[in-house]
């Protein structure tokens, strides 16, 4: 394990600077293994498990207006599918929604624009339209930025993507 | 079957200090019958009222949140009531205002209008009771009842359209009302 490059214990310790004890998720088949199942029997944490993504946006935006902050787990193909929320809520509503999506299918060290997966291919570009900063994590080495979007979306008010580039160990 | 408005003028005399959540008809309602800052309707897309109220009883659980749904809006988050049944808040009380139509959208029926039993999904999805009423005066009997109930708790109320009231989605979606909420929560 010590040489590989992403471990789910890199993500954790991040949540944990950044005050993050809910974790709103749907099971990402990038995450799910290593890091949701580990959150999920980590007694720090409180997993809220959705049955679809959309419901997830708001469940952080509720805990939100309850003082609470939170992150919320799905796979690139649920932030498709909850991109009207996303835009109604996070966006326009100005929730500090911070989204960890699972890039299923990317190519390792291959940038998402780059990626011949389609699905994948397009995030970023969707990010950029509608004014989502996003970060790519793939190393160890990147996941102090989940740190700081997590900061940065509360303090603006303003949703995140951090987008998840290979599965985490 | 209710008008509206006044299931929630009766509501309203039994208000405490109670999150209210609530969407389209009800939401413009409820701002003029029972005006508080602790009206929360910055749901942002339809079907999500449920789900921003569980987010409020998972990060407040000593405060009852009472959700205002509308039909059409929760058949687009159906599996809302399975996450809600799955976290059993028992400060969570969805009140499902049952018209049996999309309202705000011109009155289109709903599919299978008048052959849908919410309390059956919620029955299954795990909310601990459940209520299905269409009388004003049952409402105003049960009302204290159903605020006490450990939650979660469904109640399906049969309604139609009351005195009608002045529309302001720019007060629905008001950022500086939802500080405005966040604050007077966060005092609460």
């Amino acid at each position: 394990m010590a040489d590989y490059p992403l471990t789910a214990a890199a993500i954790k310790n991040e949540f944990k600077r950044a005050g993050i004890h809910f974790v709103v998720a749907l099971p990402d088949r990038v995450t799910s293994h290593h890091l949701l199942k580990g959150l999920l029997a980590d007694p720090d944490y409180k997993v809220v498990q959705v049955c679809k993504e959309d419901e997830g946006v708001s469940i952080c935006s509720g805990l939100y207006a309850a003082g609470h902050k939170s992150v919320l787990m799905m796979q690139y193909t649920g932030f498709l599918d909850s991109i009207n929320s996303i835009r109604g809520i996070a966006v326009e509503g100005k929730f500090p929604v911070c989204i960890i999506v699972g890039l299923l299918g990317k190519e390792p060290d291959v940038a998402p624009a780059q990626s011949k997966k389609y699905g994948v291919k397009i995030i970023e570009p969707i990010c950029d339209v509608m004014g989502i900063e996003h970060h790519l994590i793939e190393r160890d080495a990147d996941t102090p930025k989940i740190y700081s979007a997590i900061e940065k979306s509360f303090a603006s008010s303003s949703p995140s993507a951090i987008l998840i580039g290979r599965e985490p160990r | 079957m209710m008008k509206r408005d006044e299931m929630l003028k009766a509501f309203a005399r039994r208000r405490k200090d109670e999150i209210v959540v609530a969407v389209y008809m009800a939401a413009q309602e409820i701002t003029h019958i029972s005006p508080s800052e602790l009206n929360y309707t910055f749901v942002g897309a339809m079907g999500q009222g449920s789900s921003h109220a569980l987010g409020l009883a998972l990060g407040r659980p000593d405060k009852k949140v009472i959700v205002f749904d509308g039909d059409g809006s929760l058949l687009m988050n159906l599996g809302s009531l399975v996450t809600i049944g799955n976290q059993a808040p028992k400060n969570y009380v969805h009140c499902l205002c049952e018209n049996g139509c999309y309202e705000t959208n011109g009155s289109v029926p709903l599919p299978n209008a008048g052959n849908i039993r919410f309390t059956e999904f919620a029955k299954t999805a795990g909310y601990k009771k459940t209520y299905e009423i269409s009388e004003l005066g049952e409402w105003e009997r049960k009302l204290p009842e159903i605020l006490n109930q450990e939650g979660p708790v469904f109640v399906a109320l049969k309604v139609e359209p009351g005195e009608a009231y002045p529309e302001n989605f720019p007060r629905l979606y008001s950022l500086e009302h939802r500080e405005k909420f966040r604050q007077t929560l966060a005092k609460s």
